[in-house]
């Protein structure tokens, strides 16, 4: 057809190109035939857990030098999606699962942790029953006073949809009550953070282990979130870390092998250093 | 010879396929969003503020009106700021200042959205919520925060309509006995009208499209804004905010967000380019 006389053309100052094209078409094929075992671990999903997990990954690099674990966010319904489509290894996801996911995937806890109720350190507040904190996030509670606090308009911080950590404060404190749509909404737990911090009158929720010093967490009926309340099964607001596996998809050798770093005592022990409760 | 009709042939396929992706993309954004719109009414998309996805309840109106009243006060932001940047560049700034000036302005364009959203959460975000009231993020907030992002955009192109009109519109003005400041609002300014309109509803665009910074600076609540200082969701951020998660109709839902979205971006950009082909009509004829 056309293209038969410009061959010639091709043959002469066009060659390197032609080589060029030629390379560039074969780096996706290259990319495909690459051994497996080259491939990280690739851990995607919750943000609350990721930097548990980014911990875990690099304290398992040093026992392990050759395994490279990839921890990548996203939230906790993304992390399971990208197991179902096969993007990830491991998902992580924190939150319960849901039937529909239970039938496709197997849950691995790693461990539990709490989720703290949160407000501004100056605020005077500092004991509510799960029925305020429901009546806080309903609407139904504007302003602070009539928790005793201070008189200022109460300001709701909630998670985005999909996130791990809206779902399960859905799940223990909200139930069938829906979420005031004056709630501002932050899609990570540190922006839920910096909010929380530098405002006196907000209030979120948040991972207990990632609470720090600069924020002051509340008590929920009477009990202090700390670990050991969540572990002994007293304080109520407390959620599974798990780790998402393909229930008909065998696992790499690799991501078996993180998983059971992670549930052995040495990754447990980490796990509750940074304030988690260890699986049970 | 040849060798250029390869190159003519090649360079013909680029172009295609830039242009191809746009049909792809607009093809899928409708094939996926347009089934749900009609699906749960016009009306009801369109017309509703409930936004409850999981109840199956999906109405965008908070968000149209979000996006559009950011949109508007980034636009007035830009305007001010853009023009007068604009003006002081061709008109009265010494050589020397436009050297510095206008290279700094054009930077501006290459700082990535997530470094304007982080200084607004930083910063602005702050002294809102301290000498203003509301929770800080608002959209006073992300106004401001798009202002600044819409910038080189307006200045850039306000500095070249203005700069197109001819010297001898000034040379006469000045010759009547203008003042530079009259000169400039009455005869370059109106010669320039339909550039810097363009100008404007180009920077529009940017505005209405950004989404990084607005997440981190809008607050996203659901509610309908009744102040500048209340926080809104826009439609892109709802679209970001949900997408990673979103499943069966809400992901639909979404696109049908992102139809939203494009059709008010087409419509911009379409009176964009009939106000600046007017204008060169107009320029030719004179």
């Amino acid at each position: 057809m056309m293209i038969k006389p410009y061959f010639h053309v091709l043959e002469g100052y066009s060659k390197k190109l032609c080589f060029l094209a030629l390379f560039i078409l074969l780096i996706p094929i290259c990319e495909g035939c690459r051994d497996s075992k080259g491939r990280p671990v690739n851990v995607i999903g919750s943000t609350s857990i990721q930097p548990f997990a980014e911990l875990l990954a690099e304290e398992f690099q040093k026992i392990k030098p050759a395994g490279s674990i990839d921890v990548q966010g996203g939230g906790s319904t993304a992390g399971i999606q990208a197991i179902v489509n096969g993007i990830a290894d491991i998902g992580m996801c924190s939150r319960e699962l849901k039937e529909e996911e239970k039938a496709i995937d197997t849950p691995v806890e790693i461990a539990r942790d709490g989720l703290a109720v949160v407000v501004h350190k100056s605020n005077p507040v500092s004991d509510l029953t799960l029925a305020q904190i429901q009546m806080l996030f309903s609407g139904r509670i504007r302003n602070w006073k009539e928790l005793g606090g201070n008189d200022m308009p109460v300001r709701l911080i909630m998670r985005e949809e999909g996130s791990g950590t809206r779902e399960a404060f859905i799940n223990l404190v909200m139930k069938k009550t829906v979420v005031s749509r004056k709630a501002l909404v932050q899609e990570s737990n540190g922006a839920v953070k910096e909010l929380v911090r530098l405002d006196p009158a907000a209030v979120g929720y948040m991972s207990l282990g990632m609470v720090g010093t600069e924020l002051k967490s509340l008590y929920v009926d009477g009990v202090e979130p700390t670990a050991q309340q969540v572990s002994s099964g007293r304080y109520r607001l407390s959620r599974p870390f798990l780790f998402v596996l393909k229930t008909d998809t065998p696992l790499r050798p690799e991501a078996r092998e993180f998983i059971d770093f992670v549930l052995s005592d040495q990754g447990q022990q980490i796990l509750e250093s940074e304030g988690l409760v260890r699986a049970k | 010879m040849k060798r250029d009709k390869i190159i003519h042939a090649a360079l013909t396929i680029v172009a295609l396929s830039a242009i191809s992706s746009l049909a792809l993309i607009t093809v899928f954004v409708f094939k996926e969003g347009l089934p749900i719109i009609l699906r749960v009414g016009v009306k009801n998309f369109f017309l509703s503020g409930d936004w409850y996805p999981s109840e199956g309840k999906f109405g965008i109106l908070n968000m149209i009106v979000g996006s559009l009243v950011v949109t508007a006060g980034a636009i007035i932001i830009g305007a001010v700021f853009g023009l007068g940047c604009a003006i002081v560049l061709t008109q009265f700034a010494p050589r020397q200042l436009v050297v510095i000036l206008k290279p700094a302005i054009e930077i501006l364009a290459g700082i990535p959205s997530v470094v304007f959203g982080f200084i607004g959460v930083v910063v602005l975000v702050p002294l809102v919520r301290q000498y203003l009231g509301g929770p800080g993020l608002s959209i006073l907030t992300a106004s401001i925060v798009l202002g600044v992002m819409v910038l080189p955009t307006v200045t850039s192109i306000s500095v070249d309509v203005i700069q197109a009109v001819p010297r001898s519109y000034r040379d006469g003005s000045i010759a009547l006995g203008a003042t530079r400041w009259q000169t400039t609002h009455m005869v370059i300014i109106k010669a320039a009208k339909s550039g810097i309109i363009a100008a404007l509803i180009l920077g529009m665009g940017r505005a209405i499209g950004e989404t990084m910074a607005v997440i981190m600076v809008a607050g996203n609540a659901l509610e309908l804004p009744h102040s500048i200082l209340d926080p809104v969701r826009t439609l892109t951020s709802n679209i970001a905010l949900e997408m990673g998660y979103a499943a069966g109709d809400h992901r639909q839902a979404l696109f049908a967000t992102g139809v939203t979205l494009f059709v008010i971006i087409m419509i911009l950009n379409t009176i964009a380019l009939t106000i600046s082909r007017r204008s060169a009509g107009k320029a030719a004829k004179k």
